[in-house]
């Protein structure tokens, strides 16, 4: 007489399946965080510093980009891509939805930055005759970066919540593997207790590292 | 002790002891309030003035001694060596029976100069919303910002901030008003419209404890003036002697350090 | 590319996303009014000096702001049966939902908290207030009125957040949406519209709460 698996078992079975399932999910997030980070930062300098039309572009686009349910996104990206020929798998269309979304974030943030000590500082390097090039570079960058890091680390924890929502259009990350293993196995109450606590621990994880880098940058 | 159900003083302080951790702050302060009296408390930074003032309405707890207003033991009771904390209803009541304006006015911002002083009224002493509006109404007016009653604080200058203070405190019918450095916050030339607020109060007959810096109104309008030196009281009397010729080197020094005109 | 827009099959349906839309709405309300109340309590606990209170409620914020809201409305739909809690679609979404705004609300009300001077209290306590008295008619409305502008943008980032509750089937305008583009096919066009009440909804509340700001500015 075979007793049912336990869950222990369970998950040592399915195991690489969750673990490939980890790995789309770290890699997912990285990506968005990476692409969003670049786009991002553009973003901000264009709404900052852009002339009348281009601010007016990036403000529209992160207007429209920040009204919209992420899931939208992921799901619009998903569908409408397709529609318009661009064959893309559910995995770039994910994490094109993703980036898009976590530039219109950075782009937030970094124009806040910018923004916060834009005036005198930008007056006191024209004042010995910094170009603004230069002004960027040795000034206004470094603090901004500063003033930035805090939120910057919980946009990225935030991405790493939203790589959940391509378990919506058939991403493998962990949630769908969960989910896939759970429609084999049962024993959902301990499954997404277990996807919960990996989800918890890489998050942790950021928001961690994320203080420890605070403090090394902060003015002392 | 019959001493105290007969006592002509209106505040009596015993033995008063109050340490921030290790630091002792007051070392035993003793201090006899009668009614009517304009007593100035002046000393250095640290030298427990504002502490001792903020013992008496329990704003800071004490560990030693006894605070009594009208005979009522404050914060504490005490028996057969026993000390209990008072429940904090009994505290609450304890508080309106002093008036405190703060140095930083404190008002509340979310309402106007009215509702700052009906607020006390209407909660703590009951009254019906027409009768505390007429009553804070009379205190603005004594103040001289009854037209400003419907302002909001953010509107007000310090100086009209701290005489709505001023007007919330009085308005509750405190037996003894506490003014802990009303006009130190306040830029140079608003300090006068809020002392002439204080000595109209003095001489309405107001009994008042006032820790402040300006010596010369300290010296107009005090019928006594402490001096409190490293947590004690070091010196204490009648201004007009205790400036021309004070009897401790301590006060000396203060006086030269902060001497007027 | 040989794809031109054709909005009718939208228009067609365009009640099915209104109901849809109204659906987001009540959900985002009931789960924000739940999780504005224990948000409440979770800051005056995260602010208490007592570490029997302190501990548990800031333990509460790092575990469900770490989480993924998805991972939370599918545990409350699927897993919780299991223990005994069987709810509807609709009820396990707005229970996921207020347990995390719960979280999120809670920072906002802490930082408000922190916020108000400590003079204020002192004043009240000096005219004889409780401290009862004092949280109510004081620390409250003056920290409700600071912390409004991140209020604001709490909510309607919650609002987009119900869109998760398409994930477990809850007819709410991501559904209908998705419904609409799977039966018609006029991908871009319901994806548009579809983005279009969000955005217009965001717009309107954010309207509102400068509204609300600007009438209680102080």
């Amino acid at each position: 007489m075979n007793a049912p698996p336990s869950f222990v078992d369970i998950v040592w079975i399915a195991r690489w399946p969750l673990l490939y399932g980890l790995g789309t999910t770290v890699a997912v997030s990285l990506l968005a965080i990476l692409g969003g980070t670049v786009l991002g930062t553009l973003l901000g300098l264009a709404l900052t510093y852009g002339n009348r039309v281009v601010r007016l572009l990036a403000r529209a686009y992160t207007d429209i980009v920040r009204g919209t349910p992420v899931l939208v996104l992921v799901l619009a990206s998903f569908y409408i891509l397709g529609t318009v020929g661009l064959d893309l798998s559910a995995f770039q269309a994910g994490v094109l939805a993703l980036t898009l979304f976590c530039a219109s974030h950075v782009g937030e943030i970094t124009r806040g930055a910018l923004q916060t000590l834009h005036k005198g500082q930008t007056e006191a390097a024209k004042a010995i005759g910094l170009t603004f090039g230069q002004t960027f570079r040795y000034v206004l960058g470094p603090q901004a970066l500063r003033l930035a890091l805090p939120p910057l680390v919980n946009t990225a924890a935030e991405m790493v919540k939203a790589s959940t929502l391509l378990s919506v259009i058939g991403v493998a990350e962990l949630l769908l593997r969960t989910q896939e293993v759970i429609s084999r196995a049962f024993h959902s109450l301990e499954f997404y207790l277990l996807a919960g606590f990996l989800y918890f621990v890489v998050n942790y994880a950021i928001e961690r590292l994320g203080r420890a880098v605070e403090r090394r940058v902060s003015v002392q | 002790m019959t001493a105290n159900l007969v006592t002509a003083n209106l505040l009596e302080i015993r033995d008063l002891r109050k340490s921030y951790g290790s630091v002792e702050v007051l070392k035993g302060v003793d201090c006899d309030v009668r009614a009517g009296e304009v007593i100035s408390i002046i000393g250095s930074s640290g030298s427990g003035k504002t502490t001792m003032l903020r013992c008496i309405n329990m704003l800071e707890e004490f560990q030693g001694g006894t605070i009594r207003i009208d005979g009522e033991e404050i914060g504490f009771t005490t028996s057969g060596g026993q000390r209990r904390r008072k429940s904090d209803k009994d505290i609450a009541r304890q508080r309106a029976l002093t008036g405190m304006a703060f140095q930083q006015f404190n008002l509340f911002p979310h309402m106007t100069a009215l509702e700052n002083v009906t607020l006390g009224l209407v909660l703590v002493r009951k009254m019906g919303r027409d009768e505390a509006r007429a009553l804070g109404e009379t205190w603005l007016d004594r103040v001289g910002l009854l037209s400003r009653k419907d302002h909001y604080p953010s509107k007000l200058s310090g100086g009209q901030q701290q005489r709505v203070a001023i007007a919330r405190a009085i308005a509750m019918s405190p037996r003894l008003m506490l003014f802990d450095e009303v006009t130190s916050a306040l830029d140079p030339e608003l300090v006068a419209e809020v002392l002439q607020v204080v000595r109209t109060l003095a001489e309405d007959g107001m009994t008042m404890m006032l820790v402040t810096h300006e010596m010369r109104f300290a010296y107009e309008v005090s019928s006594r003036v402490i001096f409190m030196n490293g947590g004690r009281i070091g010196e204490e009397g009648n201004p007009r002697e205790m400036f021309a010729a004070p009897k401790t080197e301590r006060l000396a020094a203060f006086l030269q350090s902060s001497r007027f005109n | 590319m040989g794809y031109t827009l054709n909005f009718d099959a939208v228009w067609r349906n365009f009640d099915d996303l209104l109901w849809g839309l109204g659906l987001s709405l009540l959900l985002a309300v009931t789960a924000i009014g739940i999780g504005c109340l224990l948000g409440l309590v979770l800051a005056f606990g995260r602010i208490s000096r007592s570490r029997l209170l302190s501990v548990p409620a800031n333990a509460y914020v790092t575990l469900l702001r770490n989480l993924p809201l998805l991972v939370l409305v599918l545990f409350s739909f699927f897993a919780l049966p299991q223990l005994g809690l069987r709810l509807s679609k609709q009820n396990s979404f707005v229970l996921a939902l207020a347990l995390y705004s719960a979280a999120y609300l809670a920072e906002v009300f802490r930082g408000g908290l922190l916020g108000v001077p400590r003079g204020l209290r002192e004043a009240g306590l000096a005219i004889g207030l409780t401290e009862g008295q004092i949280r109510r008619r004081i620390t409250l409305p003056v920290m409700f009125r600071a912390v409004l502008p991140a209020l604001g943008s709490t909510f309607i980032g919650l609002f987009k957040d119900t869109s998760l509750a398409a994930a477990i089937a809850v007819p709410e305008l991501t559904f209908e949406a998705r419904k609409i583009n799977v039966e018609t096919f006029r991908v871009i066009e319901t994806w548009l519209v579809a983005s279009g009440l969000y955005i217009a909804t965001c717009s309107i509340l954010a309207a509102l709460l400068r509204r609300v700001e600007a009438r209680l500015a102080i």
